[in-house]
């Protein structure tokens, strides 16, 4: 049990996914002007990283493993990732209507969001078993969930301040990323 | 070569995808969300250049615009009554009648009329100009400053730099008013297709004034409004302005104008 909850601690925040890793930067920096629509994003992507965690783990070690093909993860993954993102924007756009169109072009860009097959990949090389890749994937998306919020809120008290003009706009939100990445820093060597 | 694994492997993918088909094909029947069938006729119809020139979000906010009734069947500036009345049929509306319209450049001054005061060298971009003294090289400050940042807006092609001025081609012109708003000199008028009287000037300046700037520009002498027997021409600002609801085309004005700038 503690080891779980260190794992799960572990890349939700010290290994995390967007700060230190540096995946899934596209929507952390394209769907966080809003802190709603972040969340928003942050929420379908911890359904999908777990959902798909567990489903490739499942595939990996029913299908992949015992036929000894285990190359096939990359291709296989990419597929079930993919039909997990059309199940999602089938699901929001039947039961959250508003949330479906505030995300807009960046849900279905879920797809090509590099953390999510990052995770699955990053499962099958650490030999996760199925709890343990199930628990990875839900922490590193937790953690892709806080940085993107997180972000969003600096991002919305940054659009009353005065920067200088050629730091406004994307250049100010890089170089908050960067501050971010150099405070998570801070957690390297805690586990 | 031994085949099997390719066979495995193809085996493999093939049937993930064919069970992930069936499960997304079920589930779409399951989450299907029941759009009103008029509104994808309606967007069918709909040019789908989503410019924005109605005031939505693309032509797919337009068409769920008309089908709840916020917006007019002939919402739709450029595809103009053609289109609206497609609509129209669709929603069981007879469309009202619009009137096409046209963008229209409020200024005259060619290269050799308008006169310069230096020459610049700098940013190719009217925006920009028009932040340098005077408001960009040429003497008059509202002319038009002929780098086309409206060229650049235009999504149809119909607006070009001619002889340094903005030009409009009628024809082309689907009134979408992506022009009007990248004018920093307000120049871009929309206006009835068929208007055929406009003063080709937007100076405010006095008459003397205008005389040393450009050759063709409007000095506010008046003479159009005394002429004009229906009360369509008014100068206002020392620039004339013909009010094109009232105006009947009589050509009186264009006349009797000295600088030969109503056309």
């Amino acid at each position: 049990m503690k080891a779980l909850i260190l794992l799960a601690i572990g890349s939700a925040i010290v290994n995390n996914v967007v700060l230190s890793q540096f995946l899934g930067i596209c929507p952390f920096l394209g769907v966080s002007k809003k802190t709603e629509t972040a969340a928003g994003m942050g929420g379908a992507v911890i359904f999908v990283i777990t959902v798909s965690s567990f489903v490739a783990a499942l595939i990996y070690k029913f299908i992949l493993t015992p036929t000894n093909t285990q190359y096939l993860k990359t291709i296989v993954f990419i597929l079930v990732i993919a039909a997990l993102v059309q199940f999602v924007e089938m699901f929001l756009k039947k039961s959250m209507p508003s949330l479906y169109q505030s995300l807009g072009v960046y849900l279905p860009l879920i797809t090509t969001n590099c953390a999510v097959l990052g995770v699955a990949l990053t499962n099958v090389t650490k030999e996760y078993n199925l709890l343990e890749s199930v628990i990875n994937g839900f922490a590193t998306a937790c953690g892709f969930f806080l940085a993107i919020t997180i972000m969003a809120g600096i991002r919305e008290k940054i659009e009353y301040n005065d920067i200088p003009k050629p730091f406004q706009g994307t250049a100010i939100v890089l170089i908050v990323a960067c501050l971010m990445s150099i405070a998570f820093m801070g957690f390297s060597g805690m586990i | 070569m031994n085949i099997l694994p390719v066979i495995i492997a193809a085996a493999i993918v093939g049937g993930v995808g064919i069970i992930i088909g069936f499960f997304l094909g079920f589930s779409s029947e399951k989450f299907k969300v029941e759009v009103d069938p008029r509104e994808e006729s309606i967007l069918e119809i709909l040019p789908g250049n989503n410019c924005g020139g109605c005031g939505y979000a693309g032509c797919s906010g337009l068409a769920a615009a008309i089908v709840k009734g916020e917006a007019p069947v002939n919402g739709c500036p450029v595809g103009g009554a053609a289109v609206g009345n497609k609509v129209g049929e669709i929603m069981g509306v007879a469309a009202e009648e619009g009137v096409r319209q046209a963008a229209f450049v409020k200024c005259g001054g060619t290269c050799e009329k308008a006169k310069q005061d230096y020459q610049y060298t700098g940013v190719e971009d009217c925006a920009a100009l028009s932040f340098v003294p005077n408001g960009g090289a040429k003497s008059c400050s509202y002319g038009c400053l002929g780098f086309g940042n409206c060229v650049k807006s235009c999504p149809f092609d119909a607006i070009h730099i001619v002889d340094g001025i903005a030009r409009v081609d009628k024809e082309a012109c689907k009134a979408c008013g992506k022009c009007v708003a990248a004018c920093p000199k307000g120049l871009i008028e929309l206006l009835p297709y068929d208007a055929e009287h406009i003063v080709q000037c937007s100076s405010k300046d006095m008459g003397k004034n205008v005389m040393k700037a450009c050759t063709a520009g409007c000095i506010g002498c008046r003479l159009c409004e005394k002429n004009c027997a229906f009360d369509a021409v008014h100068v206002v600002d020392n620039i004339a302005y013909i009010d094109q609801s009232k105006c009947t085309k009589c050509g009186v004005c264009a006349q009797k104008c000295p600088k030969k700038i109503i056309v």
